[in-house]
């Protein structure tokens, strides 16, 4: 059994210029110790769908329209909320972008820290402490015992972020949700916080969901890699797959437009146009506006993800027909 | 001085000469002390020749902005010379230096900051025209609208707003609004760095395009070193308000020589999961130091993996190094072959 399994979840915002079909049946499953990536551009849907499994979607204008996100047989969506306090912050974590914004400016670090375990594992605020000092030295943060009582604005960025995943994961969770949380920050801290996250995922053993708009950054992380356009799933495979024989009109776009992945000076390949709105109805592929290969067929008809072999699923019709490669 | 064989055949059009900007940091509510300085750009010297690409990289806080503003003369220069073709900036009068902004334009970041939210699109791109009167008012229109033609929007969208336009093409209006006074050198301060990847490759191709069609100088700036190589021919690396390395664009990326180029270069993720899993990764303890309290001789030295005691006591010159290559490190040599 997976340890998480969404399925069909659609998240929309109703706003008074209309409403957002922000998140439009998305489903996928995640195994125990896995490490899945969801890619997308900004406005794909791949913070809407993390945030409504954590149920952080501020209701109105949000609204689960329909789904299930069954985690270990709880429906994350629909259970009590003694159930949801139980899993959330203990065996579901969640860091985020922006390390500035999610620590609590009046907090010390130290009872930003104890506060899971002093909530969750009832713990003595001695030996909470003890294991909040751990925390922080297994994320590679020195002198914890001086740096624990500070406030967050004394830490930098990378600091502030080690931080933050030392709360996020002191209650040992088996579920880690990481929403861009090295996008804020330079490349050599950059790689410093995904050696970190890679090797505390060695040691807790623990499944990992890594949001990111940078293709970089999930091919030396994740086993998988979803990718999201206009609120939908168009493709998931194994991250080898995904990036050496990417099947979606979409991934393989994407994938031309990285000037990392081109020769110096080439003229980088363009998708035109702009994602579409999604407040107005979308009958048929979310990408067939932008769709070199479109037809009629795709604007009219929604696809599905179908299956090309076990670990990869692409939704384009096209590619389904076998009309394209 | 840039090494002989780096610098350009013709003569540059823009030449930086030991620049340095400093900021005082002050202390106190009623008697304001000076209690120290941050030295953002401290000893820079560059060379951009007509029609090149200079790339600029370096992490947050190392000067590449303020370096940028410097040269604009947007704010003042603390010692050395900006030139450009022939006119030292730094000892020019205001008058001179607002005509010398013609030839030297800026496109910034955020192109939601950038523009005005309550002027048109026309308004934006006419005002520099009028300002510096390069065009009579009866002409305005048809030279708006070719200024809009060439970053590839349609003119019927002049008496636009910023907030109808996406992100892309609002940056392509402020690269326009740059060019409209038709400058021989841009300055563009990370472009792309608030663009999703799809649009970010048609701003990339539109600066290539123009330089190559108007002749321009750009100097680019960004953190992204993929997006710096593939538009740039030179590349000058920045820590702490010094150039530690100075190239081709390729050889700085395949073969860099700085431990910090180095670190740079292994830290940026490769979308190729192949790559990514073999390859070894320095990465470097701790983050930049602060400009305010700089650590002594070469800066990097509390980072970096090769320093000796010689690097904590000398600060290394941009010294030239292989073929048109200046490195700012006491050991190139002997760690060249590591």
């Amino acid at each position: 059994m997976p340890l998480l399994s969404v399925t069909d979840l659609r998240t929309y915002f109703h706003t008074r210029s209309g409403v957002y079909r922000a998140v439009d049946g998305v489903s996928f499953s995640l195994e125990r110790g896995e490490t899945l990536g969801i890619v997308g551009e900004s406005g794909s849907g791949k913070s809407v769908t993390c945030y409504s499994i954590m149920g952080l979607i501020p209701t109105p204008p949000g609204r689960i329209e329909s789904g299930t996100a069954v985690f270990d047989g709880v429906d994350l969506l629909h259970c009590t909320p003694t159930q949801s306090r139980a899993i959330r912050g203990k065996r579901v974590a969640m860091i985020f972008q922006d390390p500035m914004t999610s620590l609590n400016p009046y907090m010390r670090i130290s009872d930003q820290l104890m506060e899971p375990l002093l909530i969750h594992e009832n713990l003595s605020k001695p030996a909470a402490r003890q294991r909040a000092l751990a925390a922080l030295e297994s994320v590679g943060i020195n002198d914890p015992d001086k740096r624990i009582n500070l406030y967050p604005h004394e830490f930098s960025g990378g600091m502030r972020q080690r931080v933050m995943i030392a709360m996020a994961l002191i209650t040992k969770p088996e579920l880690l949700i990481a929403d861009e949380p090295t996008t804020a920050l330079d490349v050599t801290v950059q790689a410093q916080i995904l050696e970190l996250i890679k090797k505390m995922q060695r040691e807790l053993g623990m499944a990992v969901i890594f949001i990111t708009h940078d293709l970089g950054v999930v091919s030396g992380l994740c086993d998988r890699v979803q990718v999201m356009y206009a609120g939908r799933i168009v493709e998931s495979a194994d991250t080898r797959t995904l990036f050496h024989s990417p099947r979606h009109p979409y991934t393989r776009a994407l994938q031309r437009s990285i000037p990392a992945l081109q020769p110096k000076g080439t003229e980088l390949y363009t998708i035109s146009g702009m994602p579409p709105d999604l407040s107005k109805p979308l009958p048929g592929c979310g990408f067939s506006a932008r769709c070199e290969h479109a037809t009629d067929l795709c604007r009219a008809t929604t696809p599905a993800l179908a299956t090309i072999s076990p670990t990869h699923a692409q939704s384009c019709l096209r590619v389904q027909a076998g009309d394209i490669l | 001085m840039p090494s002989p064989a780096l610098s350009p055949a013709p003569p540059p059009i823009l030449e930086l000469r030991d620049v340095r900007t400093h900021f005082p940091i002050s202390s106190g509510f009623l008697f304001k002390r000076h209690v120290g300085t941050v030295k953002a750009v401290d000893g820079v010297t560059l060379s951009v020749a007509r029609g090149e690409v200079l790339g600029l990289v370096g992490e947050s806080g190392c000067g590449k902005s303020t370096l940028a503003r410097t040269i604009l003369q947007l704010v003042p220069t603390t010692g050395g010379t900006v030139v450009l073709s022939g006119q030292n900036l730094t000892t020019s009068n205001t008058a001179d230096i607002l005509t010398a902004r013609r030839d030297l334009q800026m496109v910034f970041q955020d192109p939601y900051a950038s523009l005005n939210p309550r002027m048109t699109v026309f308004d934006t791109l006419a005002e520099p025209l009028l300002v510096h009167g390069v065009c009579s008012p009866a002409d305005i229109n048809t030279r708006v609208a070719t200024l809009m033609r060439t970053v590839g929007l349609a003119p019927r969208f002049m008496q636009k707003y910023p907030h109808e336009f996406s992100g892309g093409q609002r940056q392509r209006i402020a690269i326009a609004r740059a060019l409209a006074l038709e400058p021989k050198v841009i300055i563009a301060d990370e472009p792309v760095s608030a663009l999703d990847v799809s649009i970010q490759a048609q701003i990339l191709n539109l600066l290539a395009q123009l330089v190559r069609k108007m002749n321009l100088s750009l100097v680019f700036i960004a953190h992204d070193l993929s997006v710096v190589k593939h538009i740039s021919d030179r590349i000058a690396v920045m820590y702490l308000g010094k150039i530690v390395e100075l190239g081709r664009a390729a050889d700085v990326i395949e073969r860099p020589r700085h431990p910090y180029t180095r670190a740079l270069v292994s830290a940026i993720p490769t979308p190729d999961p192949d790559i990514e899993r073999t390859r070894q990764r320095i990465v470097l303890p701790g983050d930049p130091p602060s400009p305010i309290n700089p650590p002594s001789g070469c800066s990097f030295h509390p980072r970096c993996p090769y320093a000796r005691e010689i690097c904590k006591a000398t600060v290394p010159p941009l010294a030239p190094f292989e073929t048109d290559r200046d490195v700012a490190c006491l050991r190139t040599e002997e760690i060249s072959d590591l």
